[in-house]
């Protein structure tokens, strides 16, 4: 490493440490961040969110489809995707406000696969830690899947795709989209809260600031973690898996080939 | 430098992002979000009654924590055994190019 390098990463831990502690003291008191659990969407809502999500949902089933048989030696890959928004989801990791909140691991295959692919991957979490841990919930499905599954894959997505086109480092496109999907996530969830519980004075906007100003700042030592295990995961996958990167036009840039989907599709 | 050499920096700041709170906020519970979530929104709307109650609970904290722990555990599994069969992949196809 060059000196250039080693100032540049002292650089980088200060201004981390400086954000812990600022958060510190800024909000010492203990705040939470996860899904919404059962039952606690009234039943509206509940509804709403489950209608919403559906489109989606058929839309990532067919893009899985089509990314199987085009590709059928990405399925690893895609399986892989899926372990790691598995895994993430599992880490209850400390945050400096002194309360616990998950990563979501869905930036990673969001990039890879597209957004509406994790839509799939990341229900199938949300459905399993209802089921088995309680966390979250069935009628809140729709919600968390919305959240987590929707909104935060389609940001990492937009993220990555936009700042590639300017000419971002892929390090740095990789480590914004994974993070800022992850923070939406949440950003999401307090909204979704906040429509559900307006605040008898200030209403929605209120109410929903109020849940943000709480979730946000948990969430995100959380979700530069996140940002960087994505980015760690690609660097892998450079070395690899630069075959399977290449196919989904990771490298390159490119759209997939639309003639190519009309011969085999 | 290499991409797999800068992981070790990275991976560092991970645990220190991770580790770090629980030396800063030394006071704190570090509670699960789901029962702070409850007071937050009975606060909020003090008639709210949940509709709906899970299926199946797990019947204590340590069964919890299994469950968290073999979720980890079976991500990480095939996450890592992916990257294994990757690096074997590669190694092959360069010794039958040379």
């Amino acid at each position: 490493m060059n000196r250039r390098n080693v100032k540049k990463t002292g650089l980088k831990i200060s201004i981390l440490l400086a954000y812990v502690l600022g958060v510190y003291i800024v909000f010492p008191d203990s705040a939470y961040a996860m899904h919404i659990m059962e039952g606690f969407l009234p039943f509206n809502w509940a509804a709403f969110w489950m209608v919403a999500m559906v489109p989606f949902v058929i839309l990532g089933v067919r893009s899985i489809k089509k990314t199987v048989t085009l590709y059928p030696n990405l399925k690893m890959l895609l399986g892989m995707a899926g372990a790691f928004a598995f895994v993430l989801s599992a880490m209850k990791i400390p945050s400096v406000t002194g309360s616990c909140s998950h990563p979501t691991g869905v930036g990673l295959g969001a990039i890879l696969f597209g957004p509406t692919a994790m839509t799939v991957l990341g229900m199938i979490v949300l459905i399993f830690q209802a089921l088995l841990l309680a966390h979250g919930g069935l009628t809140t499905l729709g919600a968390n899947t919305f959240s987590m599954a929707i909104v935060g894959p389609l940001v990492s997505f937009g993220i990555y795709k936009g700042l590639n086109k300017l000419g971002a480092p892929r390090w740095l496109s990789i480590f914004l989209a994974a993070a800022l999907g992850d923070l939406m996530t949440y950003v999401t969830t307090s909204i979704q809260l906040g429509l559900a519980f307006p605040a008898a004075i200030g209403g929605v906007m209120a109410s929903a600031t109020k849940f943000m100003s709480i979730f946000a700042f948990t969430q995100v030592p959380l979700a530069i973690s996140e940002g960087i295990l994505t980015v760690m995961v690609f660097n892998v996958l450079s070395v690899y898996s630069q075959k399977e990167l290449r196919l989904l036009s990771i490298f390159s840039g490119k759209e997939l080939p639309s003639s190519k989907q009309g011969v085999k599709a | 430098m290499k991409p797999l050499a800068k992981n070790g920096i990275l991976l560092v700041i991970v645990l220190a992002l991770a580790f770090s709170p629980l030396f800063l906020a030394r006071n704190a519970e570090f509670a699960g979000a789901d029962d702070q979530a409850e007071k937050a929104i009975s606060t909020l709307n003090v008639n709210y009654e949940p509709w709906f109650k899970p299926l199946w609970e797990p019947p204590s904290g340590e069964v919890e924590s299994f469950l968290f722990a073999l979720q980890a555990a079976l991500g990480s599994g095939f996450v890592f055994y992916y990257l294994g069969y990757a690096k074997g992949k590669n190694s092959v196809n360069k010794k039958e190019q040379s």
